[in-house]
């Protein structure tokens, strides 16, 4: 639904040059949520700018929906009237909201459709739908000011969805909110993307947001995606940052004479009761050291530290017992106990 | 000097600058507020970015201000009699008086307009919005409070100016104020002027601040204006109505 190539932004100030975007490939797919997250800096501002093309990239291409909106561009800094038509086709929502203060509520969701030239009856009955879509049919006569953050963005969220788009961009849509009102925004999000089949790009700091919504997601440094995939293809990649920091395991190993085991469950293994089989085949005592795990889907995925009694040669059956089970092991400390008696 | 010989001279006077000011105000937004807005529009990062166009308004405008009024009367001499095919009376008056009123509105309408949060302008943007859109329906509305109390100021300023078009037979308030009060001592007339004047300034800038007051309170951002508060009593509070949900 949107794919970015070879996207590359740099800003050039007084001779200076930064570099925001480094060739990024990014491909969100139709319907799905996807979350891009990365410290202040990491670029992702810039990303999402680019993809309805407020910022201009300085190479690669954006294609929504099949069209390529950087062929639309033209050359000058202006919009042309092909590439207005384009965006009004992606609603954006935005970290501070963005609405106008001398606008009703209703007014604010109106002004999309006043700009698509649709007529005075069909924009307030328009408005008012989505109005009561968000759940804010009894401000529509409200003013901004009169309104919760929460609230707030609930009608730049109807405002985004006026023009019927198939892709809506999330501009740290959370990150002015507080915990409560961060989930209730997400989960209109989250029902949004599922009754209305809308493709949804949002880009956060929190990892919070890509955790309780996101199907897919990257993380950005320095301009570039480091790591990209569903949340399950990033759960089974060995050593995923994104993965380790949207199931973060701790736990330390209670004495020598015993082995600690990450275990990762995605996919169909993880509906198996691995853990209690595990036990009760080996007459093994185990100890849960720490789990990180979510049911996404209907499927149960995560993370989970767990001790074994004695040391690492003693469990190499009932760690073969996990491998088979189509569990990811990562055995802590071991990989480093090999590198040593390689060097030997 | 009586009552009676002063009334037809001030109410004469009145007429003469509310007609010098009128008119030079109304050139003074129709042509002051789209150049205030190009000054933003064309400086490096605005919309219609434009550096050089931007270097010669802000330079035209620069000139405008920096003249004393009286100077930029007798400069535009030439000008005003092309316009209006006389150099001397009220109508010969009102063209460097808007002239002046000009770049000072313009100015002001700039700093207004760049009040405006760029996020309001990207918004629409993303909507797909165009230069114009922008203009008419964020810069403008958004910025209309400011608008308003940039017009209160210029009309003060002119009211001010106006005094100075004695010089070309402009007549009005001040001139009389300079011709009977100061040049045939008639200090009555001039303290009378002087107290007209003072209402005047003080209505206009009432009338002004409550209009701009108006339009922020409906954005129920609360402006600075304990005296006017009873007038809101009929409206809910925002900070409750903010409670309440």
């Amino acid at each position: 639904m949107i794919t970015t190539s070879g996207l590359t932004k740099v800003y050039r100030s007084r001779g200076r040059e930064v570099t925001a975007l480094d060739g990024v490939d990014l491909h969100v797919r139709e319907g799905e949520v996807y979350g891009v997250i990365g410290q202040s800096g990491a670029g992702k501002s810039s990303l999402i700018r680019c993809v309805n093309l407020l910022e201009r990239p300085t190479s690669g291409t954006v294609t929504v929906a099949g069209q390529d909106l950087t062929a639309l561009a033209g050359r000058g800094p202006r919009a042309g009237k092909e590439l207005r038509q384009a965006r009004s086709r992606i609603g954006m929502v935005f970290q501070h909201f963005n609405l106008l203060s001398s606008r009703t509520v209703q007014d604010n969701v109106e002004l999309p459709l006043e700009i698509l030239g649709v007529s005075g009856k069909e924009r307030s009955r328009k408005a008012l739908a989505l109005l009561d879509l968000v759940g804010l049919a009894d401000k529509a006569k409200s003013y901004p000011a009169q309104l919760s953050g929460g609230q707030k963005q609930r009608v730049g969220i109807a405002r985004a969805l006026a023009g019927d788009p198939k892709v809506l961009l999330s501009d740290e849509a959370t990150s002015a909110l507080d915990p409560e009102t961060t989930r209730s925004i997400l989960q209109l999000l989250r029902d949004l993307n599922q009754q209305l089949g809308l493709t949804v790009l949002l880009i956060t700091h929190e990892m919070d947001v890509v955790k309780s919504v996101c199907d897919s997601a990257a993380l950005m440094e320095k301009g570039r995606i480091v790591e990209s995939g569903t949340v399950s293809e990033l759960l089974a990649t060995p050593g995923s940052e994104l993965a380790a920091a949207l199931f973060p395991l701790s736990g330390e190993r209670t004495g020598a004479e015993r082995t600690v085991v990450d275990v990762t469950f995605h996919g169909e293994a993880a509906t198996r009761p691995v853990i209690s089989q595990l036990s009760r085949t080996y007459n093994i005592d185990i100890s849960i050291l720490g789990a990180a795990i979510d049911t996404v889907g209907g499927l149960q995925i995560g993370r989970m530290r767990i001790e074994l009694p004695g040391r690492y040669e003693d469990n190499v059956v009932p760690i073969g017992f996990l491998r088979e089970q189509g569990l990811q092991i990562d055995v802590v400390g071991q990989e480093a106990v090999l590198v040593k008696e390689g060097a030997k | 000097m009586t009552w009676s010989e002063m009334q037809p001279l001030l109410s004469q006077a009145c007429s003469e600058t509310f007609d010098m000011v009128l008119w030079s105000t109304l050139i003074a937004v129709v042509v002051g507020l789209p150049l205030g807005l190009l000054l933003v529009l064309t400086d490096r990062g605005g919309l219609l970015q434009n550096v050089v166009a931007n270097k010669v308004i802000g330079q035209i405008v620069n000139v405008g201000r920096s003249l004393p009024f009286i100077i930029l009367m007798v400069a535009l001499m030439s000008f005003t009699r092309w316009v209006t095919g006389t150099t001397i009376g009220t109508a010969a008056a009102v063209v460097p008086l808007a002239i002046g009123g000009i770049p000072f509105f313009a100015r002001l309408v700039e700093t207004a307009v760049r009040e405006v949060d760029g996020g309001l302008v990207e918004a629409v943007q993303s909507m797909g919005g165009n230069t114009w859109t922008i203009v008419r329906k964020v810069l403008v509305p958004e910025s209309l409070p400011s608008l308003i109390a940039s017009t209160t100021t210029t009309v003060i300023a002119l009211i001010g100016y106006s005094a100075m078009a004695g010089t070309v037979g402009g007549g009005g308030l001040g001139d009389l104020a300079v011709r009977y009060g100061y040049q045939r001592f008639e200090t009555e007339l001039m303290w009378i002027t002087v107290a007209i004047l003072a209402v005047v300034i003080s209505l206009i800038q009432f009338a002004g601040d409550f209009a701009a007051r108006a339009l922020h309170r409906r954005g129920g951002r609360s402006g600075p204006a304990p005296r006017l508060r009873f007038l809101k009593a009929a409206e809910p509070d925002p900070a409750e109505a903010g409670k309440a949900a």
